[in-house]
């Protein structure tokens, strides 16, 4: 559904810019793991396709708000870190597909890179009231970058941060860390927001430990709400054929095993659809 | 007062002007989620082509100023999987639907209007003759008169009789009146424009271009004077033939344009991207403008500007004197 949210609150998180608003519809239908999408320049932008972003937190307060984590990268972000209190925001939401919860308590290690991490803390949320164990593994380029780790240290049973240059935690990526934590708390699934690199790194640690894993892919789309065709990634269906798939609405979350990392970016040979009939074989 | 916003494209009669671009809301399903697409004139499904289709490489789409490039490469199911499951989507729910058809030969676009003759729920074809997507870059039927001429010829002997056949064409011609002349005289009912012009973006971080396939469809407000443009040169070499306008439409302002130039209908596209309502809001924002400027029928509007000069504000006048007791 569309909204136009208020803006609550404005905060920098790091290296990163938090909005607070206030949308009362998005709040209420939100699972962890959907994300919204914002229109951003204005009434008479030039920007004509919409920005996505995963949700943060979400709180029943004034009937209902999101909060939303970014780098000002753009020309559209840039624009939405220079919101303030009382603004208003087009959004779209909740959309997507959240991350399947486990039926049962069970132990679930979280991998977050970068601001990739803030769509993990709802979910900890959910998977605590469910009984589950949760423990953190949270990287980044450097420690201004590792988004939320006191909050992850407050909720979970242990926090891992790993930082590439070392200023915090563990010297490496996530996936240095990541099969240490697996054994440590005998985790029965993985759940991860990653760059695309990362998330494939953290599949194959998990494949290794013959464990479930989830991602929760970041495609760039323009619609967000599965008419543009444009986040579109290789995925292997249930019945053992790769589609071209879109992350806007039949993701952003899939099982690690069926998303074709190494071919992301290309359509593979196979896929239904692929130029030359998608039967050629290479012998 | 509320303005009798009917339209005809060729014989078949639509509620209201506004139809989805074709490519821009897949076929409908997405869209039903936020407003009864009832409320459309029509809608226009993605391009459907024979074989399924996985489409290009992504990155697909790159944003540009006041638009955006896109190379999708007409990704969708195929004309079985359409049969099977979107058309009677639609059909039994009694969505007018324009269904766009690709091919990359006169005998693809042939074969896709010969299953489609039977189906249920084809209110008209469109014939995408100009994608500038397609993996064989040679045949782009619509830069050429006579190559268009051959498909529309071929969908129209196989098409029923009642409905209409309507010939998509790209601005990236030089004339763009001699093809839709050449389309008019070999049997199409009515014409769309434009079809994404070709452009070009590259992304100075990676410097290499932002889109996999390199080149893309131009798309959003950044074409619409093209569009009107387009509009405008047809309507005015050929005032018979209905003209669907299609452009970088988003707002009624946009679509009033294209209707003043001669487009009895107005294609929404790239706008739906941004607001999934756009096509409800511009259709209201179209009837306050022609409510605004006193005009009882959509009709009376459509390429309205090509009235010679002196003859300003006729319909206003007879308005006026209308209304006087």
């Amino acid at each position: 559904m569309q909204v136009t949210g208020t803006v609550l609150t404005t905060r920098r998180v790091d290296a990163y810019h938090a909005l607070t608003v206030v949308a009362p519809g998005i709040a209420e239908r939100y699972r962890p793991g959907h994300f919204v999408s914002v229109a951003v320049g204005g009434a008479y932008t030039s920007m004509v396709t919409r920005r996505a972003f995963s949700i943060h937190d979400v709180k029943s307060d004034y009937g209902g708000t999101v909060e939303l984590v970014f780098t000002a990268g753009g020309p559209g972000t840039a624009w939405l870190a220079e919101r303030r209190a009382r603004d208003t925001l087009d959004l779209v939401g909740p959309l997507g597909r959240p991350f399947p919860l486990p039926r049962d308590p069970a132990h679930c290690v979280l991998v977050g890179a970068e601001y990739g991490s803030a769509v993990l803390f709802p979910l900890a949320d959910a998977l605590l009231a469910r009984g589950c164990r949760v423990d953190f593994v949270l990287g980044a380029a450097g420690a201004e970058r590792v988004f939320g780790a006191m909050r992850a240290r407050r909720l979970a049973e242990t926090t891992t941060l790993t930082t590439e240059d070392g200023s915090l935690g563990v010297r490496g990526k996530v996936t240095d860390a990541l099969p240490a934590v697996i054994a440590d708390t005998r985790a029965d699934v993985v759940y991860a927001c990653a760059p695309m690199e990362t998330l494939r790194a953290v599949t194959a640690v998990a494949m290794e430990f013959d464990i479930p894993v989830q991602v929760a892919v970041e495609e760039s789309m323009a619609c967000g709400i599965g008419v543009c065709m444009t986040c579109v990634l290789p995925i292997i269906g249930d019945d053992g054929v790769t589609r071209m798939v879109r992350a806007c609405v039949e993701g952003s979350v899939f099982r690690g095993e069926q998303v074709r990392f190494e071919d992301v970016g290309t359509i593979p040979f196979d896929a239904l659809g692929a130029p030359g009939g998608g039967v050629r074989h290479v012998s | 007062m509320s303005v009798d916003m009917r339209t005809f494209l060729a014989h078949v009669e639509l509620a209201n002007p506004i139809t989805t671009a074709a490519g821009c809301a897949s076929s409908g399903r997405e869209l039903a989620q936020f407003f009864d697409l009832h409320r459309l004139g029509a809608l226009t499904t993605r391009s459907i082509t024979m074989a399924p289709r996985a489409g290009r490489p992504t990155p697909r789409m790159a944003e540009t100023p006041s638009g955006m490039l896109n190379a999708v490469g007409l990704q969708g199911p195929g004309i079985d999987a359409f049969l099977e499951r979107e058309l009677p989507w639609l059909a039994q729910r009694g969505i007018r639907t324009i269904v766009s058809i690709g091919g990359g030969t006169v005998a693809e676009y042939s074969e896709l209007a010969r299953r489609l003759a039977d189906a249920p729920g084809v209110t008209a074809l469109e014939v995408n003759l100009s994608c500038p997507n397609m993996e064989d870059r040679g045949r782009v039927f619509a830069r050429e008169g006579s190559a268009a001429a051959e498909v529309i010829a071929s969908v129209r002997s196989i098409m029923r009789y009642d409905v209409p056949v309507v010939a998509k064409l790209a601005p990236d011609v030089a004339d763009i009146v001699s093809v839709a002349r050449a389309c008019v005289d070999s049997g199409a009912d009515a014409l769309s424009m434009i079809n994404n012009p070709l452009g070009m973006a590259i992304d100075t971080e990676a410097l290499r271009p932002s889109l996999a396939a390199v080149t893309g469809g131009l798309s959003g407000p950044a074409i619409l004077p093209l569009a009107v443009r387009c509009v405008w040169q047809v309507h005015a070499a050929l005032p018979g033939v209905p003209l669907i306008g299609i452009g970088g439409v988003m707002s009624g302002r946009d679509a009033f344009q294209l209707v003043l130039a001669g487009a009895c209908v107005v294609g929404v596209g790239t706008a739906l991207f941004h607001d999934p309502y756009a096509c409800l809001r511009v259709e209201r924002e179209l009837e306050d403008l022609l409510r605004a400027r006193g005009f009882q029928r959509l009709a009376d509007a459509v390429g309205l500007a090509h009235r010679p000069p002196g003859s300003a504000h006729r319909h206003l006048l007879v308005d006026s004197e209308e209304s006087t007791p």
